[in-house]
């Protein structure tokens, strides 16, 4: 079988094909321009933060040998060589390890607790009144924006050093977090049953209790144990600024070059992380099924 | 609202057993999961030295602070503030740009279409794991101690960080790219390199630029705390400030922060609405 490819004439031709070269060259320009102008804003950054590729070859070598000294003994033998030199202090470590998840965990269920409590204020379907959800919606996004460790900053001073100030920080930064992604959930609720309860007198609490929370405390549960693990790794630097948790340990030992205890320590924070995420993946798989996982 | 007649009640009962008559395990499950989370809440409360005279004492101290924030005024150190807003900008596009042009690379190595042996793309996996599980701020100490204080470490220490990130959500994309634009270059005589080049980077790019401009957005909170531990940009002034109980001061701070955040936020969903449409954005 033959088939013949009709050639258009040559006017019409080299009207399409001029067009198609204009496009072309267009598109080619607005790249090049793009490209261009994002280059200028990168270096503009390089001079703005002091890049200085000479001091990075320079110490380069620094980084990776850093990772030797802090594989090394203080013997010159090999960390895995003698583990109950390595890991000396590993009593003290999980009893901070210990601190720190019991932080994440206070943090996040008073975080999540508040979140409930305002969530339906700030939902656009659930509010009682437009100045209440927009003055609910404002501080929540100042909770969310703060980063937790600025919050941990004030409230040692407020509250004195200890992990009290980073429980409170972590609540604060995820009342922020999960009001918003709550109430994002009330927002996308099937309102029938809302209407059903309302209509036979119930007040705003009753619809709340007995239309919108049976349908959202799955997604809530979800978004919590999520929260809870970004919290864990939160927490293990809320010690940086005195606010407890296995940070303190960890950042002693950077500054004063304990060279095997920072191995140690950060091997022990990543296997918790690792652990943790491991667990409450697990856990929301079981909870929920497939089908819940944000 | 009158009650519904007994035999009613009765029928129902019947009808509906489950309901009614719910095994003790499936009905003890909440109330005990609760307790069990309260057991453990007020085991925190008491083992992290939670004392209402603490907790009074604490907010009536925050809302004294509170007071002496208002009304926020940068004093005379204006202008250096702007310039260390200007650094942490600088840190978080500069960090964001390193980690995704060096994990590109990378992330082909640990995609499952392009890599098919799992014994070659295991460790490349949990090499970008454990560097995930370091926090930045860490990142920052280590680089510190390589480079010295200055945004260098901070830069360094953001790339560092959304290197494992990226490589992990590039592979991703990567994965669920459609197999059959790669194997129409392969048909064409393409080699490997041309499939990836004109069979995947084109279905790819799209969601990677979508990503990178995502991160650019929240590495700018980042950027804002890591100079905290001494890696530059406005986090330095910020805890300074802190620490010398200038409170005017850190409320403008606090304030500008959310300000450039907000911009950031805002120029960067246009962005990424521009290049890949409404629909896809994740």
């Amino acid at each position: 079988m033959t088939s013949a490819v009709s050639i258009l004439p040559e006017q019409q031709l080299a009207s399409l094909n001029e067009a198609y070269r204009m496009a072309v060259r267009r598109k080619r320009l607005r790249t090049l321009f793009a490209t261009a102008l994002f280059g200028l804003a990168l270096a503009l950054a390089a001079i703005g933060s002091e890049v200085n590729l000479r001091t990075l070859f320079t110490y380069f070598g620094n980084f990776v040998s850093y990772f030797d000294r802090i594989l090394t003994l203080e013997d010159h033998t090999r960390v895995w060589t003698n583990f109950s030199e390595w890991f000396w202090g590993w009593q003290k470590w999980l009893k901070l390890l210990g601190e720190t998840i019991l932080i994440s965990y206070v943090g996040t269920l008073a975080g999540a607790v508040l979140a409930f409590g305002l969530n339906f204020l700030a939902a656009e379907n659930t509010s009682p009144a437009p100045w209440l959800r927009f003055v609910v919606r404002r501080a929540l996004e100042f909770a969310r924006t703060v980063p937790g460790i600025v919050f941990a900053l004030i409230f040692v001073i407020a509250f004195g050093l200890g992990p009290m100030a980073g429980v409170l920080a972590i609540a604060i930064h995820s009342t922020g977090a999960l009001g918003k992604l709550f109430s994002e959930i009330v927002e996308n609720v099937d309102m029938k049953p809302v209407e059903g309860v309302r209509s036979t007198g119930a007040g705003w609490l009753s619809c709340m209790r007995f239309a919108v929370l049976p349908q959202v405390t799955a997604g809530y549960a979800s978004y919590a144990l999520l929260r809870f693990e970004i919290n864990v790794r939160e927490a293990s630097v809320m010690g940086f600024v005195g606010a407890g948790g296995i940070g303190q340990e960890l950042v002693v030992a950077i500054r004063k070059f304990y060279y095997s205890d920072v191995s140690a320590i950060l091997i022990t924070i990543i296997l918790t992380v690792f652990l943790i995420d491991i667990g409450t993946g697990w856990l929301r798989a079981r909870l929920f099924g497939g089908e819940a996982r944000a | 609202m009158t009650p519904l007649p007994s035999e009613d009640t009765a029928k129902l009962r019947e009808r509906y057993p489950e309901v009614f008559n719910r095994p003790a395990s499936s009905r003890l499950a909440t109330p005990l999961v609760i307790v069990a989370a309260l057991a453990i809440f007020i085991f925190g409360l008491v083992d992290l030295d939670f004392s209402p005279s603490r907790l009074i004492a604490g907010v009536s101290q925050l809302g004294w602070i509170s007071m002496m924030m208002l009304p926020p005024d940068p004093g005379s150190s204006l202008p250096a503030y702007l310039i260390a807003l200007g650094e942490t900008l600088s840190i978080a596009l500069l960090g964001t740009m390193i980690a995704a042009i060096a994990a590109l690379p990378v992330s082909l190595l640990a995609a499952r279409n392009v890599v098919p042996s799992a014994i070659f793309r295991f460790p490349v996996r949990r090499f970008l794991d454990s560097i995930r599980g370091v926090d930045t701020l860490i990142w920052a100490l280590v680089w510190i101690n390589v480079v010295g204080l200055g945004p260098f470490a901070g830069v360094l220490a953001i790339a560092i960080a959304d290197f494992g990130a990226f490589g992990k959500l590039f592979s991703e994309a990567i994965e669920a790219a459609d197999r059959k634009e790669v194997e129409g270059i392969r048909a064409a005589g393409g080699s490997k390199l041309h499939e990836i080049r004109f069979g995947l980077l084109p279905q790819v790019l799209p969601v990677i630029a979508g990503q990178v401009l995502y991160f650019i957005e929240s590495n700018t909170r980042s950027a804002t705390i890591i100079g905290i531990v001494g890696a530059g940009g406005i986090g330095l002034q910020l805890a300074e400030q802190i620490r010398v109980l200038e409170w005017q001061k850190v409320s403008f701070l606090i304030l500008m922060i959310l300000v450039a955040v907000a911009a950031i936020d805002w120029i960067s969903s246009r962005l990424r609405f521009a290049i890949i449409g409404r629909r896809a954005v994740a």
